[in-house]
């Protein structure tokens, strides 16, 4: 049955943890993602919550922390954002080369200079080449089934990697809404107890993760590009089996919305993938076929179902919470490599927008939509890359 | 344990292991196994024994090892202390087992972190005063005057007093050692198994190939050290500062034999002018005035 409360993405991340059996949870606090570890920290004081808190000195401690305690035989958890993931970085590749199931909450955030605590997804996708795979949100109820399904994918032997699982800061970290949290048996039933590759064990005494030499190192570098691919396949699956058995699905790698007809369509990650169906339905009551393919999973990228919507569609916009300076957003590049070697290509375009936390709504992406479809009937792309209501800047 | 004779047969150090000839670590390393048995999960950030363990697929060590980041060997021992605790699992002894480097500098902010979260695990420093991994650069546990190859003319500063540091975090158990006196080192570390708590052991570990002496020298050099007072062996225990023999006897200045003699039997402070040998005698001198202080308190700290 489950039972519905309103409460925050942060707080539903930490109730997530909590159903997922979370054993250990090493984190340090950092804005916007504060609240999350607020929450765990109260459910395990109070007895709510059968696990130990490790109240770590830095963020590059709490996830070292969560390598030994996974290497150690339980189920991890730790949450992070912006400057502290930044700080986890070496960490991060560490937890992917030892193969260990650590399952992150993201609360997505700029990265300073300047400062900034609102949201984009330059903190998370800076992280993009360590070995982890990435989940990304578009509301809280996506959260919570998100956590649970992260689990269920890096314990699997075909797997056995670490996931971050993010969410925009504020957006959603901090915005109440009606989520259902799921019966404990239900999950248990979904979820087995810890699994991972190998651990620590006195009676088979193995030297973990020590030096490699260049003859084997590319090997173990192979094995993660394999269970990457495995993942491509293990998540749509996952996501069938969640939805028959919650009765919710987000369409494993891709939510596709609107896409069998699309000419225009959007393809954006987050809660922008939420807000550019609402932007389809109105274009589309215009008579503008625009259809959204919000990505759900980052890493492993879903390059199939991208060149698969690229063969009906006209036109692809990417829309990027994110710019990887010197070239464009993320999303636009590796969409763009993902259909180079297609004979009928559509059309790309790019678009930036939503830095630092600025607004994105509906109205925004059908701005962009009719752009667009502009470009289209002109038959041509004006302009590559462009940067979404940015205001005048030259000096 | 009294006499060395006492010790278990077994080597959970296995042959074949890939340290220098003359290393301290790793004669320190096989006596730390010996005194903790093989029910131990040993943490290792970088350091020498990443090396010495060997590469992948082999292993030298007989215990479970778990690698870790240069600064993270406290963190990465909390999070395995809290699952054994999750597990129940309460005869495996964890233990942090770090360089110089890895402790007095990158690593200071994790095992500062561990010790303040009062976690269950023996940390023990091994102390060969340089980055001796990567060819012998400066840490700060470099003592004053000595060459590494980053103070080309000599350290111009002293060394870092990570055990005072450690006692400042009020932890139940420190202790200074060195495997020049393995009855001692053995005798804290199994003092240490048995109690509850952040556990640390600063051992000094001569290093032939950075400090520059004949690698049979190693037990030779680490005795100097102790006798000549540049180093004491001591405990901390609940704050009671206690000198262990053969370092009690050392208040009395005329016990110790002139600093010129560890100092010269070294080649990283053979450009040593007379001034600074004299400096490093009346800092030792110092040193052991403060012993005694301390010595004489109920609680040092």
């Amino acid at each position: 049955m489950g039972r519905v409360m309103i409460d925050t993405a942060n707080h539903v991340a930490a109730y997530a943890a909590k159903a997922a059996r979370v054993r250990v949870v090493a984190a340090y606090p950092i804005t916007p993602q504060t609240t999350v570890v607020e929450k765990i920290a109260e459910l395990v004081e109070k007895g709510e919550m059968d696990a130990e808190y490790i109240c770590v000195e830095s963020e590059h401690s709490a996830i070292a922390a969560c390598i030994g305690a996974a290497a150690a035989g339980v189920r991890t958890f730790t949450a992070s954002s912006a400057q502290g993931l930044a700080l986890m970085h070496e960490a991060l590749h560490w937890a992917s080369g030892a193969r260990l199931p650590i399952v992150m909450v993201v609360v997505n955030r700029a990265m300073g200079a300047p400062w900034s605590i609102w949201p984009d997804f330059s903190d998370s996708l800076s992280q993009r080449d360590t070995g982890w795979i990435q989940f990304y949100c578009a509301d809280s109820q996506e959260v919570f089934d998100t956590v649970i399904q992260a689990y269920r994918l890096c314990e699997d032997e075909r797997i056995f990697l670490p996931a971050m699982v993010c969410l925009e800061g504020f957006i959603l970290s901090h915005k109440y809404v009606p989520v259902k949290i799921h019966d404990q048996d239900d999950v248990d039933a979904f979820l087995p107890p810890y699994r991972s590759g190998w651990i620590l064990d006195t009676s088979n005494p193995v030297t973990c993760v020590n030096l490699v030499s260049p003859e084997w190192y590319m090997e173990f570098r192979y094995m993660i590009q394999e269970a990457m691919e495995n993942a491509k396949m293990l998540i749509p699956k996952i996501d069938k089996e969640y939805g028959e058995r919650f009765g919710f699905r987000y369409g494993g790698l891709v939510d596709k919305y609107l896409c069998e007809d699309a000419e225009l369509v959007i393809c954006t990650m987050g809660t922008m993938g939420a807000e550019a169906k609402i932007a389809a339905n109105n274009l589309r009551k215009e008579g503008l076929k625009v259809g959204v393919a919000r990505i759900r999973v980052f890493r492993p990228f879903p390059v199939e179902e991208i060149r698969k919507l690229a063969e009906k569609a006209r036109m692809i916009a990417t829309i990027d919470r994110h710019i990887s300076f010197g070239m464009d957003g993320f999303l636009a590049t590796e969409v763009k490599a993902s259909l180079y070697d297609m004979k009928n290509k559509p059309s790309i375009a790019g678009f930036i927008a939503g830095l630092g936390g600025r607004d994105v709504t509906f109205k925004t992406i059908e701005k962009v939509a009719r752009k667009c479809m502009k470009w289209l009937g002109n038959g041509r792309v004006e302009r590559e890359t462009e940067w979404v209501d940015l205001r005048d800047v030259k000096t | 344990m009294t006499t060395i004779k006492e010790l278990p047969r077994e080597e959970y150090l296995l042959k074949g292991h890939a340290a220098c000839a003359g290393c301290g670590p790793s004669i320190a390393l096989r006596l730390l196994f010996k005194a903790l048995g093989n029910k131990v999960f040993l943490v290792v950030p970088a350091s020498c024994t990443t090396v010495i363990e060997g590469p992948y697929p082999f292993t030298s060590f007989a215990v479970p090892v778990q690698n870790t980041l240069f600064e993270a060997a406290g963190a990465t021992a909390s999070g395995i202390a809290a699952a054994l605790k999750i597990r129940g699992l309460d005869d495996v002894t964890v233990v942090g087992w770090a360089g110089d480097g890895g402790t007095t500098n990158i690593g200071i902010q994790s095992l500062s972190g561990a010790a303040e979260r009062e976690t269950n695990f023996i940390y023990v420093c091994y102390d060969n005063e340089a980055y001796g991994n990567t060819g012998l650069q400066r840490s700060g546990a470099t003592p004053y005057g000595a060459w590494t190859t980053t103070t080309p003319m000599g350290k111009k500063e002293r060394k870092k007093d990570m055990p005072s540091i450690m006692a400042a975090h009020r932890i139940p158990y420190i202790a200074t050692a060195c495997p020049s006196y393995p009855v001692d080192f053995i005798n804290k570390l199994r003092k240490a198994k048995e109690i509850k708590g952040t556990k640390y052991i600063h051992v000094l570990t001569p290093c032939p190939t950075g400090w520059r002496y004949d690698a049979s020298k190693t037990v030779e050099i680490g005795r100097l050290a102790v006798q000549t007072g540049v180093w004491a062996l001591y405990e901390i225990e609940q704050g009671k500062f206690r000198l262990n023999p053969p370092s009690d006897r050392l208040t009395d200045k005329s016990q110790r034999k002139p600093v010129e003699e560890y100092l010269s039997m070294q080649e990283r402070f053979r450009h040593l002018p007379e001034d600074s040998i004299k400096k490093i005698q009346r800092w030792v001198d110092g040193d052991w005035e403060h012993y005694q202080t301390l010595a004489s308190l109920e609680r040092c700290i």
